[in-house]
């Protein structure tokens, strides 16, 4: 494959989504073929645009406040003072993985209501769980002759924590992070069975009235979101392990 | 002489200070949908029974305060979570007035942080024990006989779970079915076609990174847009292939979640037979040709042998997330645990909501410890016959 290929196909699909969303009207010929006795061909309900942002704020918001609570749980559990924690905390990330979100999204409505709120839960529930487990494996699997040397150049332990330990586990964390996103893009469309407003409002109207074309729009925005933040952040991963001088995995 | 405090046993004893004094321990309410009101563990039980419990709450966080042997912690946390389960079941008889099939009693915040703490002690020194693998599926044997105990003596019937159960017994039980036979259905297909699948990526350098480019963009499709995509194509499928129709294919139902569900278990089945047999050591492939093997003897008598605990971690993580996806077939008309889900969310019933969850984190934290126990089982007796 030619090196240009890749960075074009992902320009490509950058125009197509944003023509998307701002221009839906102009796939509607694409679509039509999909609905049946003359049903509307595009989301009729709100933008797709206004859709798109609020899923991507639901999102964001999630993965922002996951990263800041694993990333410093998972300090806490690799200092001296919290070390103890640190089987449970294991323990504790593999079950939190057996929840079903459907489950975790229905359980905090009462507690919180419906619309975005229990969204916001069950993602930064779910998008704990990568982040803390990438994290811990970065800081723990650092190398011993480095925090040697960290320790013998008379560093503190915030020192060290600050200038050593973070920025060589940073492409380990960010590869978390990276995996929390895409699984929260998807798991978000979910809220809109507790009324969140995301693109799964899309979906699920395409469900309730048999229009396909909904479905396939919602998916398609959704997936084509995923893909590209996906190999952003891929990137970005790449950069900082050159930076950090390690080889790209 | 200086007391040493645990320090997980300071969180599980301001936990449980919290959960056992200031905290609602059951709701009551007077039917199935108006708001509850509150009662505290001595409101709830018998005049001798709730003191009794407050002692017990008590003492077992003194144990978890304190720096403490880890067999009497085991104790402290097992003495707790059980007189927990069977005193929920005696507030249910307690509370309900004689004869009134409309009141609903459910365990409240008190009740599940109770639960929490000492589930988290528990689950401290299970892993401090550092159990064998036959030993952790013994331990979930015990408990689910327990639970099982509970449910047949009629224990917890009074509860509102179990009245929601009692109105719906035998579709709980054949949306339970289709839910196993979707989680493991689909898993069955996606080890059938997705070992194949991978030993061939792994064989053919070309194929790998395109197969695997695939089953990633398949991954990001959210799930629910995935199975109402697969509507319009199984739709045709059943009016166009004769027989299909007859096989139960049908553009909503159980046959959408079943191929999106397989989809999506293709990926890590996939990739973990790639990544396992990538793993092997050279070493000991290089032996094998020099012993005279044939290629065909060398993937079954070695690669894949040695490749399978990684296998089996793909597996595993399938298992786990099918059973939670699986409740999402019921958007679709796949049936399922999900379809109680949705309704309770459609009704505000939280108790419905309940009833269709619990069984399904169950299901994947048993899937989970018994595939994990297998995982270490098949890996540790590799290591024992081939000391490295």
């Amino acid at each position: 494959m030619k090196a240009w290929l890749p960075s074009l196909l992902r320009l490509v699909l950058v125009v197509l989504l944003v023509a998307f969303v701002t221009n839906p009207g102009w796939f509607e010929p694409l679509l039509r073929p999909l609905t049946q006795d003359g049903a509307p061909v595009i989301y009729n309900q709100g933008s797709l645009l206004t859709l798109t942002l609020l899923h991507l704020r639901t999102v964001l918001i999630a993965t922002l406040a996951a990263t800041v609570v694993a990333v410093a749980l998972a300090i806490l559990v690799t200092r001296p003072a919290g070390v103890e924690f640190l089987p449970l905390s294991r323990s504790l990330v593999n079950i939190g993985q057996t929840f079903p979100p459907v489950a975790v999204l229905a359980l905090a409505v009462p507690a919180v209501g419906f619309g975005e709120k229990p969204t916001l839960i069950a993602l930064f529930l779910y998008g704990l769980l990568p982040i803390f487990e990438n994290a811990l494996t970065g800081l723990t699997t650092l190398p011993g002759n480095v925090m040697e040397a960290a320790r013998g150049a008379g560093m503190t332990g915030w020192q060290r924590l600050l200038k050593v330990e973070l920025p060589l586990s940073a492409p380990i964390i960010l590869g978390g992070i990276r995996l929390s996103v895409v699984i929260s893009l998807a798991t978000a469309t979910i809220g809109s069975t507790v009324a969140a407003r995301t693109l799964g409002e899309v979906i699920i109207a395409g469900l309730l009235s048999n229009n396909l074309a909904f479905v396939l729009q919602g998916g398609l925005i959704v997936a084509a979101l995923a893909v590209l933040i996906y190999d952003g952040l891929s990137a970005i991963e790449r950069y900082t392990a050159r930076r950090m001088g390690q080889e790209t995995a | 002489m200086t007391i040493r405090l645990d320090k997980l046993g300071v969180v599980i004893a301001a936990i449980s200070a919290y959960a056992a004094f200031a905290a609602p321990f059951v709701t009551f309410r007077a039917n199935r949908i108006v708001p509850g009101e509150a009662r505290s563990i001595l409101g709830a039980l018998p005049s001798a029974i709730g003191p009794l419990l407050l002692a017990i709450v008590v003492v077992a966080a003194v144990i978890a305060l304190l720096k403490t042997p880890l067999i009497l912690r085991l104790a402290a946390s097992v003495v707790v979570l059980a007189a927990l389960a069977l005193l929920i079941g005696v507030a249910g008889s307690f509370l309900t007035p004689e004869g009134n099939t409309f009141a609903r009693i459910s365990p409240a915040s008190g009740f599940w942080l109770l639960v929490f703490a000492f589930t988290l002690l528990l689950t401290d020194v299970l892993t401090r024990l550092n159990l064998a693998p036959w030993a952790r599926v013994c331990m979930l044997v015990v408990a689910a006989a327990a639970i099982g105990l509970l449910l047949v003596t009629g224990s917890w019937d009074n509860l509102s779970i179990l009245k929601e159960y009692a109105n719906r017994a035998d579709s709980f039980w054949a949306e339970g079915s289709k839910h196993v036979t979707l989680a493991l259905g689909s898993l069955a297909a996606a080890v059938i076609v997705g070992v194949p699948l991978g030993i061939l990526c792994h064989r053919v350098e070309k194929l790998r990174a395109a197969a695997l480019n695939v089953l990633n963009i398949i991954q990001t499709i959210p799930s629910i847009a995935l199975f109402g995509l697969l509507i319009a194509p199984l739709g045709w499928v059943a009016s166009h292939v004769p027989g299909a129709a007859a096989l139960g294919i049908r553009g909503i139902g159980t046959a959408p979640a079943f191929v999106a569900l397989f989809l999506y278990s293709l990926l890590p089945v996939v990739a973990n037979t790639v990544v396992g047999l990538a793993g092997v050591p050279r070493a000991a492939n290089d032996a094998a040709r020099g012993m005279g093997m044939t290629d065909r003897q060398r993937l079954f008598g070695i690669e894949f042998p040695l490749a399978f605990p990684v296998i089996l971690t793909g597996i595993r993580i399938v298992l786990v997330q099918n059973i939670g996806l699986a409740t999402i077939a019921a958007l679709i008309g796949g049936g399922g645990f999900g379809v109680f889900v949705f309704q309770g969310v459609g009704q505000t019933a939280m108790d419905l909501v309940l009833l269709g969850a619990v069984p399904t984190v169950a299901l994947a934290f048993a899937a989970a410890i018994i595939l994990d126990a297998v995982i270490e089982m098949t890996a540790t007796k590799r290591r024992e016959e081939s000391p490295a």
